[in-house]
């Protein structure tokens, strides 16, 4: 069973709707021991990272995540709940984040070449750049769905894809071991996202 | 690189997808799942539902088919209609909604952007403005076109996009309807100034007019149509086919 975590951000109507349509149990929670009895963790979130982060703490999920990865479970964050596995954030300042994997999230608009809209909203192609068991079943080229103005930078050794935005090379998904994040939205990228959440599922 | 988005527009009574006049004259309905699931495997990049019902039923009934859509339909949902308070966003957004769009209610009350844009952050908020030339003046109306607000619409959408907007939906009144092409010189004018991404609505006909939007109007990231795409006049993978031979990016 995935435990999607439930720490009042953002909207959880799709996310627990595209699991259920392909056939992966789940539930979403904030309750310590369901999270513990899951087989792997979703750590969803749109809005601002200091805030989720403050709400993170303030729900006692910190060391409950902690525990998860230390014992190996799969954990995928996805959008914000991505960005909160990185070591920090310069989001209106500077924040610590989890730290699971090494990084940090810095803002687009720094780092764009090109005079382009922030956000980065929309469609937007996937550059695979090693393999991860979170692509089984999509192809490089595959388009998914993003919305984000902030993006992981200084983590190349656990980028699995990017996407090109502005001249800039986009983190659209990083791993370590057992710590998945994708920066565009599974839930709504169609018939690839629903591929993504099912290798996902997968993983033992 | 971002592709340019295509985008079909429901307006939903009564639980039903009303599919407006079609060539003969014929008014047709079709359940909106099964138009969003046909839509979905065609190509289309978001979907976006008006609520054109009054009643109080018939808004309970919206609610059910938006839930039914979201259930099975996993690409972008915009909702729009009857959008005046927070409340009313919270209402679609636990629906499944991904963005709301508003309209009269905030040419109304312009701080429900801002409202909305902090409590669910500014992709959420689509302000969607119907502009038709007064006087050579493109101007702003309300109460789905039928009311001149005098009110300029070059300021209105830098406002809106001040107030918080995350998008914006340009619908053209003159060209609505028309099957002539896009208002791509009301398009170009409105939005000159704008830096949040731009969805061009009204006079789609043929496929040639969307080429002619993206080349002609670079800030439109969407092209946005309703019955060209219900009666199947324009099939939107041919379409994708044809603008992307053409040089325009977009998602196939």
């Amino acid at each position: 069973m995935i435990a999607v975590i439930d720490y009042g951000v953002g909207n959880l109507f799709s996310l627990a709707a595209s699991l259920r349509y392909i056939g992966a149990e789940s539930v979403v929670t904030a309750d310590e021991k369901v999270i513990n009895s899951a087989s792997s963790v979703i750590l969803p979130g749109v809005g601002a990272f200091a805030d989720a982060k403050k709400k993170l703490d303030s729900c006692g999920l910190i060391p409950v995540l902690k525990r998860q990865v230390s014992e190996g479970k799969p954990v995928l964050g996805i959008c914000l709940g991505m960005q909160l596995l990185f070591d920090k954030s310069f989001e209106y300042g500077e924040h610590e984040g989890l730290g699971f994997i090494r990084g940090e999230v810095r803002p687009i608009a720094y780092d764009l070449k090109e005079k382009l809209k922030v956000p980065h909203m929309g469609w937007n192609s996937l550059q695979i750049k090693r393999p991860s068991p979170l692509f089984r079943y999509i192809s490089d080229g595959d388009y998914v769905y993003f919305v984000h103005s902030y993006y992981a930078a200084n983590c190349a050794e656990s980028v699995t894809a990017t996407s090109f935005y502005g001249g800039l090379e986009l983190t659209a998904s990083a791993e370590r071991e057992n710590v998945f994040g994708t920066q565009f939205h599974p839930e709504k990228s169609g018939a690839t996202g629903l591929k993504i959440l099912r290798a996902f599922s997968e993983i033992k | 690189m971002l592709a340019k988005r295509i985008i079909p527009c429901l307006d939903v009574r009564d639980g039903m997808v009303v599919k407006g006049k079609n060539f003969i004259g014929i008014r047709e309905v079709e359940s909106p799942v099964s138009l969003a699931q046909k839509y979905n495997l065609s190509g289309a990049d978001e979907l976006v539902f008006y609520d054109i019902t009054a009643s109080s039923e018939g808004r309970a009934l919206f609610a059910d088919t938006l839930k039914q859509v979201a259930s099975c339909i996993f690409i972008p949902l915009t909702v729009g209609g009857g959008i005046n308070t927070v409340e009313d966003f919270d209402r679609v957004l636990k629906c499944g909604a991904d963005k709301v769009s508003v309209n009269t209610g905030a040419i109304r009350d312009p701080s429900l952007i801002g409202t909305a844009a902090k409590l669910y952050g500014n992709q959420c908020v689509v302000l969607s403005v119907d502009v038709k030339r007064v006087d050579g003046k493109f101007t702003v109306f309300s109460h789905g076109g039928r009311v001149n607000t005098g009110i300029s619409a070059e300021e209105w959408v830098y406002r809106g996009q001040e107030e918080g907007a995350g998008e914006l939906v340009l619908n053209s009144i003159d060209t609505d309807g028309v099957k002539g092409g896009f208002d791509c010189e009301m398009l170009q004018k409105v939005c000159s100034r704008l830096t949040i991404p731009v969805i061009a609505s009204g006079g789609a006909g043929k496929k040639e007019d969307f080429l002619e939007l993206f080349k002609t109007v670079p800030q439109a990231d969407a092209g946005l149509a309703a019955s060209v795409f219900h009666f199947g006049e324009i099939p939107i993978p041919e379409l994708k086919e044809y603008l992307s031979k053409n040089g325009v990016h977009v998602r196939l």
